[in-house]
C-alpha cells in the first residue's frame, strides 16, 4: 500500500514535470534555444493566481492561462526575436537576463512576503472540510484530491497535445519547422507565427504546472519557479530534448525517482542530488535522451 | 614601451596592490579592507569564468558550485590545520588555497568530461545541475557543518597579510589565463568557439582543449572560494546558489567577454554593489536585480542582433578609437576573426571599377589616340 500511494505521487509530481518538460522541449525543438525564463513563468502563474483569487477561482484559473500565454508571446518578441540568428551563447544569455528580470520584477511588485493560495478549497469548500479534509478513501486506498485532479489534468493535456500536434495543421507544421526551418518555410509555413504559437502553448502548459502545484497550498514565493524549473529542465534532457513524448517520459521518470526517494529516510535529504546525477549519468550514456533522436551535423 | 603595452593589466593591477598594501601598512578601515577583499575575489572569478564563456564559447552556470567546493575544502583543511598547530599562518592560508583550487579542478574534470564531448548547450544544463548537486550535498553532510555552515578559520588579526595573498592570486589568475590565452592552446580554444568543425578539420583535438579550458576556469573559481572561506566568518551553502553564479556571468558580459573587461566590470559592479546597498538599504537590493537584468538583456540584443549589424559598424567606439589615434592602416588592427572575413577591406570592389569612365583627351598633342593620328596622316 505504501508503494502504491508512493507511486501514485510520482506519478503525479511527474506529471507537474512534465508539463512544464513540455514548454522546454517545445521551444527547444522550434526555436532552437533553452528557454531559462520558463521557469520563471511558474512563478508569475502562481501570483497571478494569488491576485485573483478572491474574484473567483475559475476565473483566476483561465486569467491565469491566458496571461502567461500573453507572456510568453511578449518575451517571445521582445528579447527573443531581435536574436534569431545570432550566436546561441547571445540566446542563453538574453534567456537568463529575462528570468532575472521576471524574478525582480515580482520581487518590487508582491514585496518580499510569501502566499498560500488554497484555490482547491474555494472550489470545492465542502470536500476540503471538516469530515474528508480533501481525501478520498475507496475502501483501504486514499488519494488526495489535489493528486487526483492533477492526474486527470495530466493526462488530458497530454493527450490532447499529442492529438494536436499529430492531427491539425498548426501542429503539423510545429513538426515541419522543428525538422527543418528552412524546408518548411519554403512549403508557406510562416515560421514566425508557429514559434509565437509554440511559445504560447509552452506558456500556458506553465500555468496550468503552476496551478496545480496551488492546489497543494504550496508557498507562493519569487524563487518558486527555479527548482522546479531546473528539474522539468533534467526531465526534458533526460527524455530527450526536442522530442514531445520524451518530455513525458522524462517528467514522469523524474518525479518517480524523486518520491521513492523521498520515501526512503536514508537518501531523503539527497533527493535532488540523486535527480540530478540521474541527469549526468544520462548525458554520459545516451546524450541524445531516451527517445531523442540524433542529428547529423552538416558543414 | 612595446613591453608596457603588453603587460598593462599586471603593472595597473600591481601598482594598485602595491599602494593597498603601503596604504593596508598605515592602516586602513575594516570596511574598505573588506570591499578590497570582495573586489579581488570578484576579478578572479570574473576571469575565470571569462575563460569559459569568452573565449571558449560554451555557457556555465554552475561557477558558484566550484567556488563552493574551493570554500568548503579550502575552509575545512584550514579548520583541520589550525586547530593542529594551535593557530593559522601563512602556510595554512597557502595549503589551503592549493587544496581548494585543486578539488575544484577535478571536479571540473569530472563535470566537464561528459558534457564537452557533445556539441551544444550541454554544458549550461551539466554544470546548472552540478551547482544544485554540490549545494545540496554540502548543506546536508555533518562534515561541513550541514545546515548552520562551516566555521571558517578568522584571519582578522592578519587581515592585512590576507588581503595581499587575495591580491597576488588575483595577480596569478590574470597571468595565468592571459598566458594560457596567448599561447598555442589558447588560439586553440579561440578557433573552436569561432568554428568547431574547422578547428576539427586542421588537427585540433576539440574535447581536449575545452576540458583544458573548463578545468583551469574551475580550479581558479575554487581558487577564488578558498579566499573566501577566509574572509567571512561562516561559509553557508545557500550562499553560492544559481543566483551567484548568474551575477558572476552578468559581470564578464557587461565586461565584454574579454579579460580587462572583466577586471574592470567586476571592480566597478561589485564597489557599486557595497557601496550602494549601505547607502541605501534592503530597498535597492530589489531594484538593483532590475537594472542589472535589463542591462544585461540590453547590451546582449545591441551586441548580438542581426538587425543592428550595421549601425554598430557604423558607431563603434572600437572604430572611433581608431580614427582618433590613426590606428586605421596598422594591420594589427585588423581582427582576424573568422565571423569578420567579409568586412576585411581586402576584396576591390566592382561597383567602384566599372563606373570609373575612361576619359579620351583629342585636345593635347602628344596625344596616345592611334585613330587621331591615322587620321592625321
Amino acid at each position: 500500500m505504501e508503494f502504491l500511494n508512493t507511486f501514485i505521487n510520482g506519478l503525479s509530481v511527474g506529471g507537474v514535470y512534465a508539463m512544464i518538460a513540455l514548454g522546454y522541449t517545445m521551444v527547444y525543438g522550434i526555436a532552437k534555444m533553452l528557454n531559462f525564463a520558463h521557469g520563471d513563468i511558474i512563478m508569475v502563474g502562481a501570483y497571478l493566481i494569488v491576485l485573483f483569487l478572491p474574484i473567483n477561482p475559475i476565473v483566476a484559473i483561465i486569467a491565469a492561462i491566458i496571461l502567461c500565454a500573453i507572456l510568453g508571446i511578449f518575451i517571445e518578441k521582445i528579447a527573443y526575436k531581435p536574436l534569431r540568428g545570432a550566436s546561441p551563447l547571445a540566446v542563453l544569455i538574453t534567456a537568463i537576463g529575462v528570468s532575472y528580470l521576471l524574478q525582480s520584477l515580482a520581487q518590487i511588485i508582491a514585496g518580499p512576503n510569501t502566499y498560500y493560495p488554497d484555490p482547491l478549497s474555494k472550489l470545492f469548500p465542502e470536500f476540503m472540510g471538516e469530515p474528508t479534509y480533501g481525501i478520498i478513501t475507496i475502501g483501504s486506498f486514499s488519494i488526495k484530491l489535489s493528486t487526483l485532479i492533477t492526474l486527470i489534468c495530466v493526462a488530458i493535456v497530454m493527450t490532447a497535445l499529442t492529438l494536436f500536434v499529430k492531427y491539425t495543421r498548426t501542429g503539423r507544421a510545429m513538426v515541419a519547422v522543428s525538422e527543418d526551418k528552412g524546408a518548411a518555410q519554403l512549403m508557406g509555413i510562416n515560421v514566425n507565427h508557429i514559434i509565437m504559437i509554440t511559445f504560447a502553448i509552452g506558456s500556458a502548459l506553465a500555468a496550468l504546472a503552476s496551478i496545480l502545484t496551488t492546489f497543494d497550498a504550496s508557498k507562493v514565493s519569487t524563487t518558486m519557479g527555479s527548482l522546479p524549473g531546473i528539474k522539468a529542465f533534467a526531465a526534458a534532457v533526460i527524455g530527450g530534448i526536442g522530442s514531445i513524448p520524451g518530455a513525458m517520459l522524462g517528467g514522469i521518470i523524474l518525479g518517480l525517482v524523486e518520491c521513492f526517494a523521498q520515501a526512503v529516510p536514508a537518501i531523503a535529504p539527497y533527493t535532488v542530488t540523486i535527480e540530478f546525477s540521474l541527469l549526468i549519468i544520462m548525458l554520459l550514456v545516451k546524450p541524445t535522451g531516451i527517445l531523442g533522436k540524433k542529428r547529423r551535423e552538416k558543414v | 614601451m612595446k613591453i608596457v603595452k603588453k603587460n598593462l593589466n599586471y603593472i595597473i593591477i600591481g601598482s594598485v596592490a602595491f599602494i593597498m598594501m603601503i596604504l593596508g601598512i598605515v592602516g586602513l578601515p575594516l570596511s574598505i579592507t573588506e570591499l578590497l577583499e570582495k573586489i579581488a575575489i570578484a576579478i578572479i572569478l570574473a576571469v575565470s569564468l571569462n575563460m569559459v564563456v569568452g573565449f571558449l564559447g560554451e555557457l556555465s552556470l554552475g561557477h558558484a558550485g566550484f567556488m563552493c567546493i574551493g570554500a568548503y575544502m579550502g575552509g575545512k583543511l584550514a579548520a583541520l590545520l589550525s586547530s593542529s598547530l594551535g593557530g593559522t599562518n601563512i602556510l595554512t592560508v597557502i595549503l589551503a588555497l592549493i587544496v581548494g583550487g585543486l578539488c575544484a579542478g577535478i571536479c571540473g574534470f569530472i563535470v566537464g568530461l561528459p558534457a564537452l564531448r557533445l556539441r551544444g548547450d550541454y554544458l549550461a544544463i551539466v554544470t546548472l545541475a552540478f551547482g544544485e548537486i554540490v549545494k545540496n550535498i554540502v548543506e546536508n553532510s555533518d562534515f561541513f557543518g550541514g545546515q548552520t555552515g562551516l566555521k571558517s578559520p578568522q584571519f582578522i588579526k592578519n587581515r592585512f597579510i590576507l588581503f595581499t595573498i587575495g591580491f597576488l592570486v588575483v595577480l596569478l589568475t590574470i597571468f595565468v589565463i592571459q598566458n594560457i590565452i596567448k599561447s598555442k592552446h589558447g588560439r586553440a580554444i579561440t578557433a573552436i568557439r569561432d568554428n568547431e568543425i574547422a578547428a576539427k578539420a586542421t588537427g585540433i583535438n576539440v574535447t581536449k582543449y575545452k576540458l583544458m579550458g573548463f578545468v583551469v576556469s574551475a580550479v581558479f573559481a575554487g581558487l577564488a572560494g578558498a579566499l573566501y572561506s577566509f574572509t567571512c566568518s561562516n561559509i553557508q551553502a545557500i550562499t553560492f546558489d544559481y543566483n551567484y553564479s548568474i551575477e558572476i556571468l552578468v559581470i564578464v558580459v557587461l565586461g565584454g567577454m574579454t579579460v580587462n573587461g572583466s577586471i574592470i566590470s567586476a571592480t566597478l559592479i561589485t564597489a557599486l554593489n557595497t557601496i550602494l546597498q549601505t547607502k541605501l538599504g534592503g530597498s535597492f537590493a530589489v531594484a538593483k536585480d532590475l537594472i542589472y537584468a535589463l542591462i544585461l538583456i540590453l547590451v546582449v540584443i545591441y551586441k548580438n542582433a542581426p538587425a543592428l549589424k550595421d549601425f554598430r559598424e557604423k558607431y563603434n567606439l572600437g572604430n572611433l578609437w581608431r580614427k582618433i589615434f590613426k590606428h586605421k592602416n596598422d594591420p594589427s588592427t585588423v581582427r582576424d576573426d573568422a565571423t569578420r572575413w567579409d568586412v576585411v577591406p581586402t576584396k576591390i570592389s566592382m561597383d567602384e571599377v566599372l563606373s570609373t569612365e575612361i576619359i579620351v583627351d583629342n585636345t593635347g598633342d602628344n596625344s596616345a589616340d592611334i585613330g587621331e593620328r591615322g587620321g592625321n596622316k
